[in-house]
């Protein structure tokens, strides 16, 4: 690695390949130096084996809010990955454990599949409400975000009325460079009182929903969680409900039209849909800022020393890359198999929604593919612009036609 | 084919369950693994395999010779 030290996130101007810088470093530079947009420095990871591994070993911690950990952010301590919410959920041992298994029983596949023939009801509505105004649509607003939305909304028990105020919390949790502190704190304090008052009124009233449930199993003596855990438990969960599918389907989309054989080979057998997910998961080349983590004691990776107190981002964009696990890594397959990307992460952290995204995933292609045989992109693939700034990539819009 | 689990690892993501149903299960209380079949009928080797090596905690194990 030269003196230069490279600005990340990695600029890209297309919207759906990866930069060029990938596997560079991948080749050359696993373990690199990088500028954050706080200033701050940080080791960004891009090959497979380090960033599986990373995640999945404790002693890289998400204790984001140390003092010596990188600032993610222009500003001081806003978004996601430094706040104070985060270090409210156990990170490690026992207590994460018990936290992940109190909470995850509400996202096992059975529970997911259960769920199928609803999610298909939202997006058949969603695809008769686009199909009503008209073609050219952007199949981002009118499909991708509202779906996971009211889904998460329903588990959750919270109204599908609020979710404006849902979206713009969201938002300011997880994007690291458009808002100020002031305006991020803000919204932070409205999103804790909103919260707030709606697990008063499930306490009151309990529904059949996952935080009634969580409140019903009671605090941490009985074998449940204590009400602040809860609380942020209910924001954590709507927002990770929020912008993370939401983008997904539209890339996944965006990802499917570009090469519309893609697109044709699915119509042609639907059987494919399974294995097509996995594969958009593996090539989004948009997937966000990546985990970062926060290095408790000294290790090394790839045979590199990391002092104690380093702060690493894996980018599992760059891994899902890799050659060297993945043949003809940047070619979209829609039949590969086995398929261990890494998009949810891996190890005990790897993400909690997971069987809920891959079945949401799943049931919009399926009601695309049926409802709309005919779309296409309503502009030249150059022409998708991504989001800036996102923790959790996505295009801006999706303009599609049918 | 012999398969077994470890539950102490599993983080309950379903993988093995969505791949391969017949032979995964999730236990309803906290989402962790069940094993259902841990010698698994041939027609079911192929999606074992998947489900083992996109586990995301590594959780399963295979043993034997095909």
């Amino acid at each position: 690695m030269s003196e230069q030290v490279l600005h990340y996130p990695i600029p890209n101007e297309a919207a759906l390949e990866p930069p060029a810088e990938w596997a560079e470093l991948r080749g050359g530079c696993p373990v690199a130096r990088v500028t954050l947009p706080s200033g701050d420095q940080a080791t960004l990871l891009t090959r497979y084996e380090d960033v599986k591994k990373v995640l999945a070993d404790p002693r890289f911690t998400r204790l984001l809010n140390a003092p010596d950990a990188a600032r993610l952010s222009a500003t001081d301590d806003g978004g996601l990955f430094n706040s104070e919410m985060a270090a409210i959920i156990p990170d490690g041992g026992e207590g994460h454990q018990h936290w992940r298994r109190l909470v995850g029983k509400w996202f096992t596949a059975k529970r997911m599949t259960a769920m199928r023939p609803r999610m298909a009801r939202i997006a058949d509505t969603l695809v008769d409400e686009l199909v009503e105004r008209g073609a050219p649509a952007d199949l981002k607003a009118g499909l991708g975000f509202p779906l996971p939305v009211y889904v998460i909304c329903d588990m959750l028990g919270v109204p599908a009325a609020d979710r404006d105020r849902f979206s713009y919390w969201s938002d300011t949790l997880l994007n690291l460079t458009r808002y100020g502190k002031e305006e991020i704190e803000a919204a932070q304090a409205e999103f804790f009182q909103y919260m707030s008052g709606h697990l008063a009124a499930k306490r009151a009233e309990p529904g059949d929903d996952l935080l009634s449930e969580l409140i019903a199993a009671g605090g941490p003596e009985d074998g449940g969680l204590e009400d602040l855990q809860i609380l942020v438990t209910g924001m954590a969960l709507l927002v990770a409900g929020h912008e993370t599918t939401a983008n997904m389907i539209g890339k996944m989309v965006a990802m499917l039209l570009s090469d519309r054989s893609r697109w044709e080979a699915l119509l042609a057998d639907p059987s494919l849909i399974r294995t097509t997910v996995e594969e958009s998961l593996r090539f989004d080349a948009d997937s966000g800022f990546g985990l970062p983590r926060y290095l408790r004691e000294e290790t090394e990776v790839s045979g590199t020393y990391l002092p104690k107190g380093t702060t690493v981002v894996c980018s599992m964009a760059a891994a899902n890359r890799d050659e060297s696990v993945f043949a003809d890594a940047d070619r979209m397959d829609l039949t590969r198999s086995p398929n261990p990307h890494l998009a949810f992460g891996s190890g005990a952290h790897s993400c909690l929604g997971q069987a809920l995204a891959r079945t949401e995933l799943q049931v919009v292609l399926e009601v695309l593919l049926r409802r709309l045989p005919t779309l296409e992109l309503a502009v030249p693939v150059e022409e998708l612009e991504r989001v800036e700034g996102l923790a959790v990539g996505g295009l801006r819009t999706v303009p599609v036609r049918w | 084919m012999k398969v077994t689990v470890d539950e102490e690892k599993c983080c309950g993501a379903g993988q093995c369950v969505l791949i391969a149903p017949e032979v995964f299960d999730q236990r309803d209380d906290d989402g962790i693994v069940i094993l259902l079949e841990a010698e698994p009928g041939e027609e079911q080797h192929a999606a074992v395999r998947e489900a083992a090596a996109v586990c995301p905690a590594a959780a399963i194990e295979l043993t034997g010779r095909d």
